[in-house]
């Protein structure tokens, strides 16, 4: 039998994962529609005056970007977990957290990379400054994996409960707060023509932190829920 | 030493020990208390800026250490259950999720009351006031994991794992007021250096630190000594005990 690298073992977990969600395109579609609803719903609420949603766009942009993470966030081990693909990998000599790390991997592509693309027309219909949509851009893409590598932490805790949903919020959402601090004060910034270098450094070293420890953390917690 | 705490680590050892060792305890709480709240609320002098209002500080003050302080226990315990698997470090990380976020409420509580004729405001979103505020968000999602799970084991090992990422929280609590300038007062009370809070109000302020600390323990031993019995319920020695009573 050929020896599998982490590598390879890598690649064919994430390429499985980006065909099911190609498969099933209809519910991975969801989570970005309900971004571009609710940030095309929030300025009815608010009401149409430009000065007042520029100076908001910063932070509506990016809660509702947590809050279709947050959507979206289950997917991640609950299909697997109800078919049993989940006991699977996590009998599998490969280290648990390569696994797990392809599978948010796969997350953030189907459903963070398409936050980003959406996020150029609302933000820009939200009368955000142009100068501050590259910076936008880039909070964005140092932001959405740290929020699906965190994410995975607290689905995987929750994974094996019946009633999961609500307790994910609770669990999740605290630990996002720092990404939504850092991202909204960069582009507040760059709105206004300060520097931003401070932000966006903390935002990658959030992120690199991340990268090393949520999977770690996350394979663990996914061993307790199945024991 | 040593076999001290692998005794401690037996749930009848503690429970008998414990036992013979709350009484003092609970003593000395009240005592304290009685004293830190009277110097504090009556004997000690007004500010010369904030009149008696300031005197809020001693609730406010030890329940805002105290919230930081029982998350550490708790993740304390949580590495001990983790690593080592004590059943004794379980009960205790699960006890301390619902007394800390009762000191955090406290000083949330506290904090605004004291804000308002202080800062003319309730409430702020500064780094302090958000900071603990998610602090007691974590403390809620600690207790949430802990009840939606049923089985013991898996509960105590899932939230014990939860707590150990919310520690990141802490150092961020607890530079907040040196890190961002904002409206919230800095430190002024350090080992390092002179305090900058007169001693006759600082000495009233620690024995109420002290108070709480005792309090917290005595609490947490009660509780920790009713889930004890609970889950050694089909033991002998708690079937002697429920025999004798």
């Amino acid at each position: 039998m050929n020896q599998i690298t982490m590598a390879t073992a890598y690649i064919m977990l994430l390429r499985r994962d980006m065909i099911l969600a190609y498969r099933n395109r209809a519910e991975f579609a969801n989570p970005p529609l309900f971004f571009v609803l609710v940030v095309s719903l929030l300025p009815l609420g608010i009401g149409p005056d430009s000065a007042l949603l520029a100076k908001v766009a910063p932070g509506l942009v990016w809660v509702v970007a947590l809050l279709a993470t947050l959507l979206s966030l289950d997917s991640i081990f609950r299909s697997d977990f109800e078919d049993g693909a989940l006991e699977l990998l996590l009998v599998s000599p490969q280290p648990i957290a390569v696994l797990v790390l392809a599978k948010i991997t796969a997350h953030w592509l189907v459903a963070g990379l398409p936050l980003l693309v959406f996020a150029l027309p609302l933000s820009l219909m939200l009368y955000l400054p142009i100068s501050a949509l590259p910076v936008l851009i880039a909070t964005l893409v140092l932001g959405t994996p740290v929020l699906s590598l965190l994410g995975a932490i607290g689905v995987a805790l929750t994974v094996g409960l019946r009633r999961g949903g609500m307790l994910l919020a609770l669990l999740v959402l605290p630990l996002y707060v720092p990404v939504l601090i850092f991202a909204t004060s960069a582009v507040q910034a760059a709105a206004t023509g300060l520097p931003v270098s401070g932000q966006l450094a903390i935002m990658s070293a959030m992120l690199i932190l991340a990268l090393i420890l949520a999977p770690l953390t996350a394979a663990a917690a996914l061993r307790i829920s199945l024991n | 030493m040593w076999t001290f705490f692998h005794k401690l680590g037996s749930p009848r050892y503690f429970y008998d020990l414990s036992g013979r060792v709350l009484p003092w305890l609970g003593l000395a709480t009240a005592v304290l208390l009685l004293i830190g709240l009277y110097w504090g609320l009556v004997v000690a002098p007004p500010d010369y800026q904030q009149g008696d209002s300031y005197r809020i500080m001693y609730i406010h003050v030890p329940s805002a250490w105290m919230s930081l302080f029982v998350y550490m226990v708790m993740a304390g315990a949580a590495v001990i259950s983790l690593v080592w698997k004590m059943k004794l470090s379980e009960v205790v990380a699960a006890n301390c999720a619902p007394l800390g976020a009762s000191f955090t409420a406290a000083a949330l509580v506290t904090g605004m009351l004291w804000g308002k004729p202080m800062w003319g405001t309730y409430w702020v979103w500064d780094a302090r006031l958000t900071s603990e505020l998610l602090l007691l968000f974590l403390y809620l999602g600690v207790i949430g994991l802990r009840n939606a799970i049923e089985d013991p084991r898996t509960r105590a090992r899932a939230s014990g794992v939860l707590t150990l990422v919310g520690v990141v929280n802490i150092p961020i609590i607890h530079y907040s007021v040196i890190w961002w300038n904002t409206l919230h007062q800095g430190p002024t009370i350090s080992k390092f250096s002179k305090p900058s809070v007169d001693p006759t109000m600082l000495w009233p302020l620690l024995i109420m630190v002290v108070a709480f600390m005792l309090y917290f323990a005595v609490v947490l031993l009660m509780r920790a000594r009713c889930e004890v019995l609970a889950r050694e319920r089909n033991t002998a020695w708690v079937r002697q005990l429920a025999a004798q009573a």
